[in-house]
């Protein structure tokens, strides 16, 4: 009782320490309760009615003395009852006009008396007693009727009758509250009207139910939209001004789909959705059920069947479902609620929770109940201020919720399909929806009252509406924002839907511009804008074409747009687009539905280009024969159709199947005739083509052949246009990887060039830099050139850098310009091998690798290179210990980088005692053939020193190289026999190798042309041979 | 109605018309002798289609709904005032309906929308021809005030010397810069889809045109 009445009962807002029970019907309805609870006692239990309060219950009554009857004392101001305590006091004693009552008996008999003022006095009495329970009971008590156990024990210790009664009446009373509760929770699920989140916890509970088979309730329930606004609300707007929620679409099992409008009002079955337009006729059909579960029982036999066999499930589900889902919800409210109603919310819900008698509910009402009741309870009992803070927050955090779930949803989808060249905007950044209270600017009022015209103006008004509103500032955020803050786009979408062409046009004039704003964007995408656009590219106006296309163009910027593309059919239409620009077509008349074929192929490439930066749509593209118009619209002279096209090009040229089409298709010769256009930006986007391009080596000789290196070179002059410095030189580097190419360059004078941009370079352009040298400076004459023109100095500074694309071409250009001792000496000068041998601790095994590979020309070039490695403290140990990196490429190169170190005896000495004898045997068991060469080449090094031929044998690397003998590469083979002739000079390697068959394959190396690789598996031979006479002469005598 | 009349007018209004061709002329011609009925033909008064029977037309067939720009298209084809539409007047007017270029269409236009043809467009005729435009919210106290905004809107768009009406310059160089603004105060030209069912139908078979 103490709960429910502190709880539910409705206080005056004074507070609850002085207050009054305010006069509404749930107040009323709790009193009857607590009336009829206390009347009937007396008969009902008879040993408790005589139970002596701990204290008595007081309060002002009305009722005169005179109104008792027989079994009191009355005089003029007072009455008592003849009925008495163990010490003798009256259980009820009246002294006008207090009066003072103990015992449940006393109490029903009062009650009696008061007759028709029952009510008023029953009141008074919980007014002024706030605690009942603790005065019946005591304060013990009140606590512990939460807890029946600790109640027992304490009974089955004192069997005390009295102690039996009080125990009872805990329990009634506990009884009594529950039932209250949940009168009062029913009073008020009553009156309260439907909200989104009922209907969205219906909904999502249904369709766990939901499936094929016998044992679901229905087949499908699915939402008609999949926007759900930010108040939880899927109805169009104009329709949620009626109080319509969403519309779903049952299928039971038994009967045909229904769709249904869930309203505020309740539920009913609306015209349905129309086959052809998709459009729902929102006209009623029948009556209102209070809410989906009753409704849908109504009108499907089974689903009600099948719905009383999960009915307890369901309602299980139910009670918690809503105990999880509200509960963030609700401490995103507290800040702005008392703490109080955190704790009474929870602990009502677990109260009811326990209730026995909630079994007696309709399921969804009982869950609806705890529900709502909590929100009621939370929005009254904040003040009226706090309410609409309240209000506000829970909204934001469900739209919040929303958006997260469709996040992750998405992501899980995106990551399987889509991995490529998706640089820009790939998260979706939050909305900045404008304050509500913000100054606007005027324009914001006048786009409003555009928008209404639109909304509610025929042909003409929305055409003069929308050229007006083109007037704006549409490049203008504030114009953007404001357009859609006033629900613009909504109304922009639907007119892409109508049949007027001159309101499509007008409209698409308009998402175009705006849709530069990558909110927007989204917007556009949300409202299901690009589905409708796809649907205009058939249009038979191309005026309207082109508008579409280009607005697609703007709008699929990022990742969720271009699937929405894709998927919805608009791949094959814009490739279809670019198949009308071949025909020159003379200008038609200027028309507003007409424009040129040149016009309308321009808009798909561009739209094409748009989508092309993820990968499933560049194999929409190739899929639709997009590569051969493509190569056609690429032989045109319109500066405009180009950049698109090879932008187009550019994107796609990252796929392997691309790169053959491109070769295929002749495209690298027009690549290479607009690298001499006039636009930076198609020079950009064909250099970058290039760049993509010649990782191809036949695609390299093309470019040459087509004379494209001497434009590249000749643009590497102008340095002002950053992204097109980065491009050219990149594709410089791509190109320079074949040896005729560089000798070209040379020509060119492009590496002199090239020297010069090693300074004051964004990193883009330094890495395509770097790596063209690198690969020039594979020759002697480039790495003079690059010498006298003093690229060494630059190029060692960088190895300084942080970017792992930069020191990876560093390390390499470096690496390749130590191969001459005199730009070694300068290298060494400037302290260039200490910063190579620091990079071996990059995190990136790539930089490793590749810092490893160039410190190997720098030890073999230096002077005095033992003693420099060794300058280098915990130098060689780190080394050592990156022989336990698992990446083929680093261990090649550190076996490459050992090889060079044993070269100096002391070093070996060194890295034995670091344990690298162990370390290179483990890797002996690999096939992985640049690795095997390596290896070997380090394991005849390292046998040079004290007993590690017999290690490498003790740690069983003999038997695997044996094996590497059986390789294709001449490379391993030479490596091999150098390291097993090394190992052969002990004894017990050479009883291995013969077990392990090596003596057949060295007599096959010995035949080799090349020489090394004879003398040592000559020699390898001899030593076994030796070795075998010498244990046959040991034998004989 | 005989072949060799016939063929002479259609030779005739061949000349005088350049956006159609030989056979198109006589389709039309074949059309509007359809339309018109032998009725009244025979009776030997002015043969044409008077201002019903041509607002029926334009009805059903190019999907005009505004009683008044009816009217105006109306008058803008029956170029001698007799109150019908003669086969010559027919074919001129789908000349321009179905051919014309952007000049001649807005020449046009401004004729119909100049209700008054004093040459001007006056904020009068704009309120008049936009009245019915806009969805009348009960809410609002005078239900007009829309209607006259709209149309200061049209003028701030349009009316570039500022004297509060449109000239026929104005007006040009308003739709040269935005051609949606060519039918500015009401669709006045066919649509381009009963246009392309209207072209489809009629050179294709004249006699098949059964609609109207």
């Amino acid at each position: 009782m103490g709960v429910a009445l502190s709880r539910s009962a409705q206080w005056t807002a004074a507070g609850y320490e002085t207050g009054t029970l305010e006069i509404t019907a749930l107040n009323e309805s709790i009193l009857n309760e607590i009336i009829e609870f206390v009347e009937p006692f007396v008969y009902k239990y008879p040993q408790e009615a005589k139970f002596v309060f701990i204290e008595p219950l007081e309060w002002k009554t009305n009722l005169e003395p005179s109104a008792f009857e027989s079994g009191y004392i009355v005089s003029e101001t007072t009455a008592k009852s003849e009925e008495v305590d163990k010490d003798g006091e009256p259980l009820l004693l009246l002294c006008v006009p207090n009066i003072k009552v103990r015992s449940f008996g006393q109490l029903s008999q009062f009650l009696s008396f008061a007759k028709d003022n029952k009510l008023q006095e029953a009141q008074a009495c919980i007014e002024a007693n706030r605690e009942p329970m603790v005065k019946i009971l005591g304060s013990y008590y009140d606590e512990m009727t939460d807890d029946p156990p600790t109640i027992t024990i304490l009974d089955s210790i004192t069997s005390d009758q009295d102690m039996h009664n009080k125990r009872k009446i805990a329990i009634l009373l506990k009884q009594l509250d529950l039932h209250l509760l949940n009168h009062s929770l029913k009073h008020i699920s009553e009156g309260i009207r439907l909200n989104p989140a009922t209907f969205k916890k219906d909904i999502e509970l249904l369709k766990r139910y939901s499936g094929k088979g016998d044992e679901t309730v229905l087949e499908s329930i699915d939402y008609t939209s999949d926007y759900e606004f930010s108040n939880g609300c899927r109805a169009p707007p104009w329709r949620q001004s009626q109080g319509e929620v969403c519309y779903v679409i049952v299928k039971p099992h038994d009967v045909d789909a229904l769709c249904l409008t869930c309203s505020a009002e309740g539920v009913f079955l609306n015209g349905g959705k129309t086959e052809e337009e998709g459009e729902i006729n929102y006209e009623r059909q029948g009556e209102i059920y209070k809410d989906l579960v009753t409704c849908l029982k109504d009108k499907s036999p089974v689903f009600s069947e099948n719905m009383s066999k999960h009915e307890l499930r369901f309602s299980e589900d139910q009670q918690k479902d809503s105990d999880t889902y509200d509960k963030p919800k609700i401490e995103e409210v507290q800040s702005s609620v008392t703490s109080s109603d955190k704790s009474k919310t929870e602990k009502s819900q677990i109260s009811f929770g326990k209730s026995p008698m909630t079994k007696r509910l309709e399921p969804s009402l009982n869950w609806r109940a705890t529900v709502d009741y909590k929100e009621k309870g939370s929005a009254k009992d904040s003040q009226e201020e706090k309410q609409g803070k309240a209000e506000k927050s829970s909204t934001s955090v469900s739209s919040g919720r929303a958006q997260l779930l469709r996040k992750s949803g998405e992501k899980v989808e995106e990551t399987a399909s889509e991995s490529s060249s998706e640089s820009e905007e790939d998260e979706e950044p939050p909305d900045h929806r404008q304050e509500a209270n913000a100054d606007l600017p005027s324009e914001y009022w006048q786009i409003q009252k555009l928008v209404k015209y639109l909304k509610g103006g025929n042909q003409t008004a929305t055409v003069i509406a929308l050229c007006s509103m083109r007037d704006f500032n549409l490049a203008q955020e504030t114009c953007q924002l404001a357009i859609r803050d006033v629900g613009g786009l909504e109304v922009l979408i639907n007119l892409l839907d109508t049949d007027e062409v001159k309101c499509k046009i007008g409209s698409l004039k308009i998402l175009k511009e705006i849709s530069h704003n990558p909110q927007i964007r989204r917007n556009i995408v949300d409202l299901g804008g690009l589905p409708i656009m796809v649907n205009i590219l058939d249009s038979p106006h191309k005026s309207l074409k082109c508008l579409a296309a280009e607005t697609i163009a703007n709008v699929a910027k990022f990742k969720r747009a271009r699937r929405a593309v894709r998927h919805h059919g608009g791949i094959t239409k814009l490739v279809a687009l670019l198949d009308c620009g071949h025909h020159s077509t003379e200008p038609t008349q200027p028309s507003l539905y007409e424009t040129r074929d040149v016009e309308v192929a321009r808009c798909g490439a561009q739209a094409l280009w748009s989508c092309s930066k993820s990968h499933s749509n560049k194999e929409a593209i190739r899929k639709a024969g997009g590569i051969p118009l493509l190569a056609r619209l690429l032989k045109t002279s319109h500066e405009d159709m180009l950049i698109p096209v090879v932008g187009t090009l550019q994107e796609c040229a990252s796929e392997e199947n691309y790169r053959a089409a491109i070769k295929a298709e002749r495209i690298i010769e027009n690549l290479v005739k607009n690298l001499n256009s006039e636009n930076e930006q198609l020079q950009e986007h064909c250099a970058m083509a290039i760049y993509q391009c010649a990782e191809d080596e036949e695609t390299r000789d093309l470019v040459r052949q087509h004379g494209g290196l001497k434009p590249l070179a000749s643009l590497l002059n102008n340095t002002d246009n950053k992204e097109r410095l980065a491009a050219v030189t990149g594709a410089i580097w791509k190109c320079s990887i074949s040896k005729e190419n560089v000798i070209k360059f040379r020509e060119y004078k492009a590496i002199e060039t090239l020297v010069g941009l090693l300074t004051d370079q964004p990193e883009e352009v330094l890495v395509n830099v770097v790596g063209a040298l690198g690969e020039c400076c594979q020759e002697y004459e480039n790495r003079v050139i690059v010498r006298r023109c003093g690229g060494i100095q630059p190029l060692v500074n960088l190895l300084v850098g942080i970017n792992q694309a930069l020191l990876v071409n560093v390390t390499k250009a470096v690496g390749a310009c130590a191969v001459d001792p005199e730009s070694m000496s300068i290298i060494d000068r400037l302290d260039g091998v200490r910063l190579l041998w620091s990079l071996l601790k990059n995190p990136h095994p790539d930089v490793k690798a590749s810092a490893a590979w160039a410190l190997c020309p720098c030890i073999e070039n230096a002077k005095d290179a033992g003693e420099m490695v060794r300058s280098f403290v915990g130098g060689l140990e780190l080394v050592v210990n990156l022989l336990k990196s698992d990446n083929k490429e680093v261990l090649a190169s550190v076996c490459a980088a050992i090889t060079n170190i044993a070269k100096d005896q002391e070093n070996l000495a060194v890295i034995t005692d670091h344990g690298v004898v162990p370390l290179l045997s483990k890797l002996a068991n690999t096939n992985n053939d640049k690795l095997r060469r390596h290896l070997a080449e380090a394991i005849s090094r390292c046998c040079m020193w004290g007993r590690n031929r017999v290690a490498f044998g003790e740690h069983k690397a003999v038997a695997p190289l044996v094996r590497y003998l059986k390789s294709n590469d001449t490379n391993v083979h030479r490596a091999t026999a150098q390291a097993l002739y090394q190992l052969s000079e002990d004894a017990d390697n050479c009883i291995t190798m013969h077990e392990n068959g090596a003596v057949k394959l060295l007599l096959d190396m010995v035949g080799s042309p090349d020489q090394d690789l004879q003398e040592a598996a000559a020699g390898c031979i001899s030593n076994i041979r030796r070795l075998a006479l010498a244990t046959e002469k040991a034998r004989y005598t | 109605m005989n072949r060799k009349k016939l063929q002479k007018l259609t030779d005739t209004l061949t000349k005088s018309c350049k956006h159609f061709n030989k056979y198109e002329v006589n389709c039309l011609i074949t059309l509007f002798y359809n339309l018109v009925g032998d009725a009244a033909e025979r009776s030997g008064a002015v043969v044409g289609l008077d201002r019903n029977a041509f607002r029926n037309i334009l009805h059903v067939t190019f999907r005009m709904t505004d009683d008044m720009i009816m009217d105006r298209v109306f008058r803008g084809f029956d170029r001698d005032n007799d109150g019908c539409v003669n086969v010559s007047e027919w074919v001129q007017g789908l000349s321009l309906f179905l051919r014309g270029t952007l000049e001649e269409k807005m020449k046009y236009c401004f004729e119909v929308f100049d209700l008054n043809g004093d040459g001007f467009i006056s904020k009068e005729e704009m309120f008049h021809m936009l009245k019915n435009s806009l969805l009348k919210q009960p809410s609002e106290e005078d239900p007009d005030e829309g209607i006259k905004d709209l149309v200061e809107i049209t003028l701030k768009k349009m009316d570039q010397d500022h004297d509060g009406k449109l000239s026929y310059t104005d007006y040009e160089n308003a739709v040269r810069e935005e051609t949606l603004l060519l039918e500015a105060f009401g669709p006045c030209l066919p649509d381009p889809k009963s246009q392309m069912e209207f072209e489809a139908q009629v050179f294709k078979d004249p006699h098949e045109f059964h609609d109207i």
